[in-house]
């Protein structure tokens, strides 16, 4: 002990003061600052998504039609891989030596902590083999996923595809979904993409420094599991849905089946289609160019995108919505001289046959155009009303029947079809003072309307239930409990009473079944179809051949519409195809003689290879008949169609 | 003198709390390396390919060296001193020739399995050959020639570690300047004025040397203008100014000129004026994650992620604090430093009731030197004093460090036991 004994209070005095501002450091950093264990968490914690299976879809019957089929990915860690047998792996995985470089070299460059893909998508067979070596190869791992997989290969533009989300998917979706996951881009897909996609499950590993997986974060507490997506039923027919797209290959159009009692779509044909499997797998991208410049335009989903001039199933329309409104009723006749004439006698809308005076049941079987002619004319011209507002009713009683507007069906993409208003003609011709004879050819379903496949097949499921409709649609069961969407069980009204039916439906029965009727040759023995041939007016080539029908007459089970494109009248195409189908679905089996049946079947109605006109700016010639004076045309294309459409018959 | 109950062993009375607070490291040491290198596939405890099984033969043999040491006479260990300190000398230059160059610095010799590291080791031998050396003058006054001697005897071996070159190691022996300062060689005013010198240092380099300087002159034009009317004071305040002008200005230079590019980094690191978690920050920023990490009640014994998936580098030598603070939380960090502290005030106590002078001084130095490492080991880890290599003082992982440690720790409770006796 020495004079500067007391110095000894002045070093412990530091010790104390440095380790209280240690420990004042530590209090801050451990009970302050928060971030530290976040910042922890975020160092160990890796969220995987663990990815749901796709809801799969089903047939009315049960069938499968799309289901999710395995592939396996295999991934290498390059760091962990060591001492392996690189030509057993080469030959189990089916590549090369330098294959086998090259992966590794691009695995490596990549990451060699992290795992990365080194072959994708081995189909299950070679998986298996692999799959008993893979113990051997260090640093390898097998990852299943799933891809969509269409066993039948049908129904393509119902069942529409998936795609990788892009950048606009993922801010709408308001980051829902993530780069690299599939979205439902078309068809059912994309309509019921919410109940397919089901729910992501999210998995908590921990990783190391190297970001090497070390098992899971609190025994899994914090996981959720991946929920499967919602399976569907369809109301397709499979079997139907077959025997359709085989009838209509090569040719151009739609068949569109629909169950009057419910609105279920039993068989929905656009054709040509294609493999719905083309949209899966390596070679999509490919396949996606090919569809996509096809001249036959087979992503074009046609029962609900094209729109055609109904033609005679509009009579049919005409016929009820005359009725209704106490214009006509099933005594009134008229007289039918072979045409009927308008503007003064100046023009004519010529007619097939010349019936003199013709009933109303007998106009719809032999689908007279001068009977309906006077009955637009009534309708429009003899109502004690200003035109524009006598046409607005009739429009609006037209719409009714699913006419000029989009029937809400479970797919994107459906188009309401044309059903002018009268401002329309009020605004071509100048003023108010147009008459039915400006645009009679309405009254024939010719002219400025366009109804799709699927609005026709509604109409014959409006007047087989004689008078309501339930809206068309496709999905008939949503998940384990196949809920049906409220919206689809609501029965809509077409306004008509169902006493006016009678006469139309007779008609329609007659053209089938009674000799010389337009469907007499396809009518089905014990089945009383009723049915109509159509004729859809095309400015650019052969008139689209339509047939429409339901069956049986009492209680009926399915209401149909075909329509082959370019093929002329049509009893010839459109009515077999519609009437093996009904059998089909009624009966199980096919009468119709074989010798139309492999006509039918061999058939290729595609139009010839020719120089595609990207732009159709020929106008049709002026008509034999005059009609009213225009003025210059200033409306959508469409309308020049219309000007074909005036003298034919059907 | 003391209260303490006493045992007659190894020759004297055995200061058995210092030798508790001792071993309760060595233990608290052993489960946080153990935590810090624990691989759940490989739960065995003992297993001497592993850290923690090497780590309990080195506080097993610490054992018997300790004893060995309490056995041995205390008058052995002044009179060897020379011979151990020519010893250290010679080691350090052997290991700058022959040494094996572990990350960056070539500080360790390698023998058979184990490496030694002759730095650990100079500052023992540096310790006793001061106090041997200060003990012997300390019937005269305080005078410049023996301190000018005494802190060759500290610059000899800091030059070789220097060239190592080991930074940390250096530094700790400079810890030595309270022993200067509790024998009367360096005043009270002279501390301060290093502590001030240290404190402008990072002030320089914490900002703009011009604003430091500024600074400095609005403070001094305050003094001026209070002590207007005592000119003394005034010239003193200029010169003073004038003297920190410089000083700042030279450390800035020295800064960029002189300090290598990793230390420059890891001070601006410290400093904030880097923000690099992912290259030069990724240590401390990982570190203090471990450590705040452990909240309150810290995650529990083998439950620290950063710890278990080698987040933090070093774990078991340098950043063993941060296992610590991760698993056992801030309670566990105030029991360490709790230990800690309560360590060096009880060696100075010892140190005060020291009958001679070399037994004092030397104490003094032990205490110094545990101090240094406690202080800059577990401040670098908690981002307040760079990064730099020291361990932990028988808590890191290593042989050398616990065994120079323990060695150093437990001459002085030798004389302790025995300062009863006659001298």
């Amino acid at each position: 002990m020495n004079s500067f004994f007391e110095r000894k209070y002045i070093i412990q005095g530091v010790f104390i003061a440095v380790a209280i501002v240690i420990a004042a450091r530590l209090f801050y950093l451990q009970l302050i600052d928060e971030s530290y264990l976040l910042s922890a968490n975020n160092n160990v914690l890796r969220k995987m998504v663990i990815y749901p299976a796709r809801g799969v879809i089903l047939d009315r019957n049960g069938q499968v039609l799309v289901q999710n089929e395995p592939v396996y990915d295999l991934l290498v860690t390059p760091r962990e891989v060591k001492d392996i047998d690189t030509a057993l792996l080469c030959e189990l995985v089916g590549i090369d030596k330098a294959g086998f470089d090259r992966r590794m070299a691009t695995a490596r460059s990549y990451s060699p902590y992290k795992a990365s893909q080194f072959e994708k998508q081995i189909p299950s067979t070679a998986y298996a083999k692999l799959q008993e070596h893979l113990y051997k190869f260090r640093g390898f791992y097998v990852q299943n996923r799933t891809v969509r997989s269409y066993p039948d290969s049908i129904a393509a533009q119902f069942l529409g595809y998936i795609q990788e989300v892009n950048d606009r998917d993922i801010e709408r979706s308001k980051g829902f979904y993530r780069p690299g996951d599939y979205i439902g881009a078309s068809g059912v897909e994309s309509a019921y993409e919410e109940l397919l996609r089901g729910q992501r499950g999210v998995k908590n590993v921990m990783v190391d420094a190297f970001n090497r997986p070390q098992g899971v974060f609190a025994d899994g507490k914090y996981d959720t599991l991946a929920v499967a997506g919602d399976g569907l039923v369809s109301s397709l027919d499979k079997d139907l849905q077959i025997l359709a797209e085989k009838l209509m290959r090569n040719k151009i159009g739609s068949v569109v089946a629909i169950e009057p009692s419910t609105g279920e779509i039993l068989t929905f044909v656009s054709s040509p289609s294609y493999d719905p499997n083309m949209m899966v797998g390596r070679e999509r991208g490919n396949n996606y160019m090919k569809l996509l410049y096809d001249p036959h335009k087979p992503m074009f989903i046609r029962p609900i995108q094209a729109q055609y001039p109904p033609g005679s199933v509009f009579k049919v329309v005409s016929a009820l919505t005359a009725q209704q409104a106490g214009l006509i009723d099933q005594h009134t006749v008229f007289n039918c001289p072979g045409g009927y004439r308008y503007g003064g006698g100046r023009a004519i809308m010529r007619c097939t046959h010349v019936d003199g005076p013709i009933p109303l049941i007998t106009a719809i079987q032999r689908s007279c155009n001068t009977y309906f002619g006077y009955t637009y004319a009534r309708m429009i011209d003899h109502r004690g009303m200003p035109t524009s507002e006598a046409y607005t009713l009739w429009r609006e009683a037209s719409m009714k029947f699913g006419i000029g507007h989009a029937l809400g069906i479970d797919l994107p993409g459906e188009k309401s079809g044309l059903l002018p208003t009268s401002d329309f003609y009020t605004k071509r011709y100048g003023n108010a003072k147009w008459g039915s004879g400006y645009n009679i050819s309405l009254s024939i379903g010719q002219g400025e309307m366009g109804i799709t496949p699927l609005q026709m097949a509604n109409i014959m499921a409006i007047v087989a239930n004689r008078g309501f409709y339930y809206r068309p649609h496709l999905i008939k069961g949503i998940g384990e409990k196949k809920i049906v969407k409220p919206e689809f069980t609501e029965k809509i009204s077409a306004g008509v009473d169902e006493k006016y039916y009678e006469p139309v439906v007779e008609g329609l029965s007659r053209a089938v079944n009674v000799p010389g009727g337009t469907g007499y040759a396809v009518r089905i023995a014990d089945i009383e179809m009723c049915g109509k041939t159509g004729t859809a007016q095309n400015p650019h080539g052969a008139d689209h051949a339509v047939f429409f029908a339901f069956a049986p007459r009492e209680n009926p089970k399915i209401a149909i519409a075909v329509v082959v494109e370019n093929a002329g009248y049509g009893g010839v195409w459109a009515g077999p195809i519609a009437s093996m189908l009904v059998e089909q679905y009624l009966k199980d089996t096919i009468t119709l003689p074989k010798y139309i049946q492999d006509r039918i079947h061999n058939a290729d109605l595609l139009p010839k290879p020719k120089v595609e006109k990207p732009k159709e700016t020929v106008r049709t010639a002026p008509q034999r008949d005059p009609m009213p004076p225009r003025k210059p045309d200033e409306d959508v294309q469409f309308i020049h169609h219309s000007l074909v459409a005036i003298n034919r018959y059907d | 003198m003391t209260n303490h109950p006493r045992h007659r062993l190894f020759g004297g009375d055995v200061d058995w709390f210092t030798v508790l607070l001792w071993f309760s490291l060595c233990i608290i040491g052993w489960f946080n390396i153990h935590a810090a290198v624990f691989d759940p596939e490989y739960p065995s405890l003992f297993n001497l390919n592993t850290n923690y099984g090497k780590q309990s033969i080195y506080i097993f043999s610490a054992m018997i060296l300790a004893i060995t040491i309490l056995i041995v006479d205390a008058k052995f260990y002044s009179s060897i001193s020379p011979i151990l300190y020519a010893i250290t000398i010679l080691l350090l230059i052997t290991v700058l020739i022959v040494g094996r160059n572990v990350g960056g610095n070539q500080a360790w010799i390698p023998i058979g399995s184990f490496r030694l590291q002759p730095s650990e080791f100079a500052k023992l031998a540096t310790c006793l050959l001061l106090a041997r050396y200060l003990s012997a003058q300390s019937t005269k006054s305080p005078n410049l020639k023996n301190l000018f001697l005494g802190a060759i005897i500290i610059f000899l071996p800091v030059i070789l570690v220097l060239m190592q070159p080991d930074t940390g190691s250096a530094l700790a022996f400079f810890a030595l300047v309270f022993v200067f300062y509790r024998e009367g060689y360096i005043s009270g005013a002279w501390m301060l004025f290093g502590a001030l010198a240290i404190l402008l240092f990072v002030l320089a380099l914490a900002f703009n040397p011009w604003i430091v300087v500024l600074t400095l002159a609005a403070i001094c034009g305050l003094a001026i203008y209070y002590f207007r009317k005592k000119i003394k004071i005034i010239i003193n305040v200029v010169i003073l100014f004038a003297l920190s002008t410089i000083y700042v200005f030279s450390v800035e230079f020295a800064y960029k000129n002189v300090l290598q590019s990793h230390q420059r980094n890891r001070i601006d690191v410290i400093l904030g004026k880097i923000d690099d978690p992912r290259g030069e920050g990724y240590n401390l920023n990982q570190s203090m994650i471990a450590i705040g990490s452990g909240q309150f009640w810290g995650k529990g014994y083998l439950q620290g992620t950063q710890t278990k998936y080698n987040f933090v580098p070093e774990q078991s030598t340098d950043f063993i604090f941060c296992t610590i603070g991760e698993e056992w939380g801030f309670v566990g960090c105030m029991v360490v430093i709790g230990i800690y502290l309560t360590l060096l005030l009880r060696i100075i106590n010892i140190a005060e009731r020291q009958r001679t002078a070399f037994a004092r001084i030397y104490a003094y130095g032990v205490a110094c030197i545990l101090f240094f490492h406690f202080a800059i080991n577990i401040g670098m880890t908690i981002g307040i004093v760079p990064i730099i290599g020291i361990p932990l003082p028988f808590i890191s992982y290593g042989g050398s460090s616990l065994w120079s440690f323990t060695i150093l720790l437990f001459i002085m409770i030798k004389f302790d036991s025995n300062r009863k006796g006659i001298v």
